[in-house]
């Protein structure tokens, strides 16, 4: 299963090795990362491969929110579908 | 995949309030008929609790998963009146518990199909349910009640006309410590689809599957937002923008259909192309009208806006998804609308123009207040009109009106919730007692002889 994880928030020292090492620890692969200052925003958009990881989806999702509330920056995590679906035929 | 697209979706879901309005659930109650009524009922509890155990919690996890939310799941069911017929019961008021039950132990929030289908005549059962509407809506909390009383094929039947505004009438007097909240559970239909996901209306029709899932889209704040961009462009950009964006919503409900009926393991129906307003700030259909250059709604212009909106919806729609169905279009309710409230508030917005609005748009007479000593009559003349514009244009239309009882023009009615609140609404009040006491039958119309 692949899912888009999104991190946005203010910038700061550590986000992307907060968020990739928690990644790591979840046995989840980065596949493909972008990240840009957008309005003095961090923005960062990773696509994951989940077939590895061994939590299930929903304590993932909350494990990855707690390190975003840790790293001051909002991250969110959705499987890729939704995005495909609605923007290619 | 593009970081733009990314962040369009992200921004249609947390800014714009696009959500999945609903997966409702049809389960068909035929092989619960017993001649015996509390048989009856309990094989009607054990089939919707089996059937719909992990409907909510299946909406859940993939609402999670997918980060969209879908607001409701919902149960709709066989008309009751075709499934009570064989019992000797003469209220059916203990069927409409049943389901009230079967909703509470399954945990969605409403069950449709306390229904009757009467376009063209009665059958017991039918004059049974009926009778039982008002005491069923008050006696439970999460129970919706239909009737339908025309169809292009057979026209309109006026004695259940005539009877049906009676029975808004006592259904408020029943409510009555509740704002007469019965009556926002109950609509009267003309050409009734089987297949509707939306309350109050949906009811599992006997041309579908043993079970099956449906899934209403909404979204108008997405469009409303997408029209901003647009401004003082003509209607043909005005139309390719809406079908655009009407393409993008529609896939989501698209995907979490196929998405939750591949997990509970029953066939998926349709997706309703509708949009659906709440009253937030921001999800609302009369401020796309709005922003299509009127002042307000309810104007001279408001009826074009709509049938391009519309036609628009589902143009855009109908390629994003394998099969439409439902109501299709946009929904215009005044309590659960904030532009729509406020136009009436400001006096923009009457209940003519409502009905002309209704001509084009996917329902009728929506959540409308109107003053609690209206006579039954004048409500049964108000379902006739609307009936009459939907059995001649082929098209549903409904009537779903609350009489404030003590209220009058100018108070204002609070359901709270999703359900918002409504300002009460002049009516006409000139009589038509007369025209209404006639009874009997409108014939269907000559376009209706197609074979």
């Amino acid at each position: 299963m692949k899912a888009i994880l999104t991190v946005i928030g203010k910038d700061n020292v550590g986000i992307i090795a907060g968020v990739s090492g928690k990644l790591a620890e979840l046995h989840v692969n980065i596949l493909d990362v972008s990240q840009t200052i957008m309005n003095g925003y961090f923005t960062m958009m990773m696509i994951l491969d989940l077939s590895e990881a061994e939590s299930s989806f929903g304590d993932m999702k909350k494990s990855l929110a707690d390190k975003g509330t840790e790293l001051g920056v909002q991250i969110k995590i959705q499987r890729e579908e939704i995005f495909t679906s609605m923007h290619s035929l | 995949m593009e970081t733009k697209q990314i962040l369009e979706t992200i921004r249609m879901i947390e800014e714009e309030k696009l959500d999945i309005r609903t997966i409702t659930m049809g389960i068909s109650l035929l092989d619960c008929i017993d001649g015996d009524g509390a048989k009856a009922r309990a094989k009607i509890y054990d089939k919707i609790t089996r059937q719909a155990e992990k409907l909510v919690e299946t909406g859940e996890a993939i609402s999670d998963e997918f980060g969209i939310p879908i607001i409701h799941k919902r149960i709709s069911v066989t008309p009751i009146s075709l499934v009570a017929g064989a019992a000797q019961d003469e209220n059916y008021t203990a069927f409409a518990q049943t389901l009230d039950k079967a909703a509470k132990t399954t945990g969605v929030n409403f069950v449709g199909g306390f229904s009757a289908l009467v376009q063209k005549g009665y059958t017991s059962g039918d004059r049974k349910l009926i009778r039982s509407i008002p005491e069923a809506l008050a006696t439970t909390d999460f129970v919706c009640s239909s009737v339908n009383v025309g169809s292009t094929r057979s026209g309109i039947n006026m004695d259940a006309v005539k009877q049906m505004g009676g029975i808004v009438k006592e259904t408020a007097e029943r409510t009555k410590d509740q704002q007469g909240l019965g009556c926002a559970k109950l609509v009267i239909f003309a050409n009734a689809v089987e297949d509707n996901p939306f309350m109050a209306g949906a009811f599992h029709g006997v041309g579908e599957e043993d079970c099956v899932l449906n899934v209403g889209v909404s979204g108008p704040g997405v469009v409303k937002r997408a029209l901003e961009k647009v401004k003082g462009q003509p209607f043909d950009v005005v139309s390719e923008t809406i079908k655009k964006i009407a393409f993008k919503i529609t896939r989501m409900g698209q995907l979490v259909g196929h998405e939750a009926s591949t997990r509970l393991g029953i066939p998926f129906g349709i997706v309703d192309l509708s949009l659906a307003p709440t009253p937030a700030v921001g999800d609302s259909v009369a401020h796309i009208l709005e922003e299509m250059g009127l002042e307000s709604v309810g104007t001279h212009g408001t009826t074009a806006a709509l049938a391009l909106l519309n036609d628009a919806v589902k143009k855009g729609g109908v390629m994003a998804c394998s099969h439409v169905g439902g109501l299709s279009g946009a929904f215009i309710p005044v309590s659960e609308d904030a532009g729509m409230i406020h136009a009436v508030e400001r006096g923009a917005l009457n209940l003519e123009k409502l009905e002309a609005m209704t001509a084009v748009c996917s329902v009728g007479l929506d959540m409308i207040a109107i003053p609690g000593d209206t006579p039954a009559e004048t409500i049964s003349a108000m379902i006739a009109d609307e009936a009459a514009i939907g059995v001649i244009n082929n098209k549903t239309t409904a009537v779903r009106v609350i009489p404030a009882l003590g209220k009058s023009v100018g108070d204002t009615v609070e359901f709270g919730g999703l359900l918002g609140y409504a300002p009460v609404m002049d009516v006409n009040r000139n009589s038509s007692a007369d025209f209404i006491a006639r009874g009997g039958r409108i014939p269907a119309p000559i376009h209706s002889f197609k074979n």
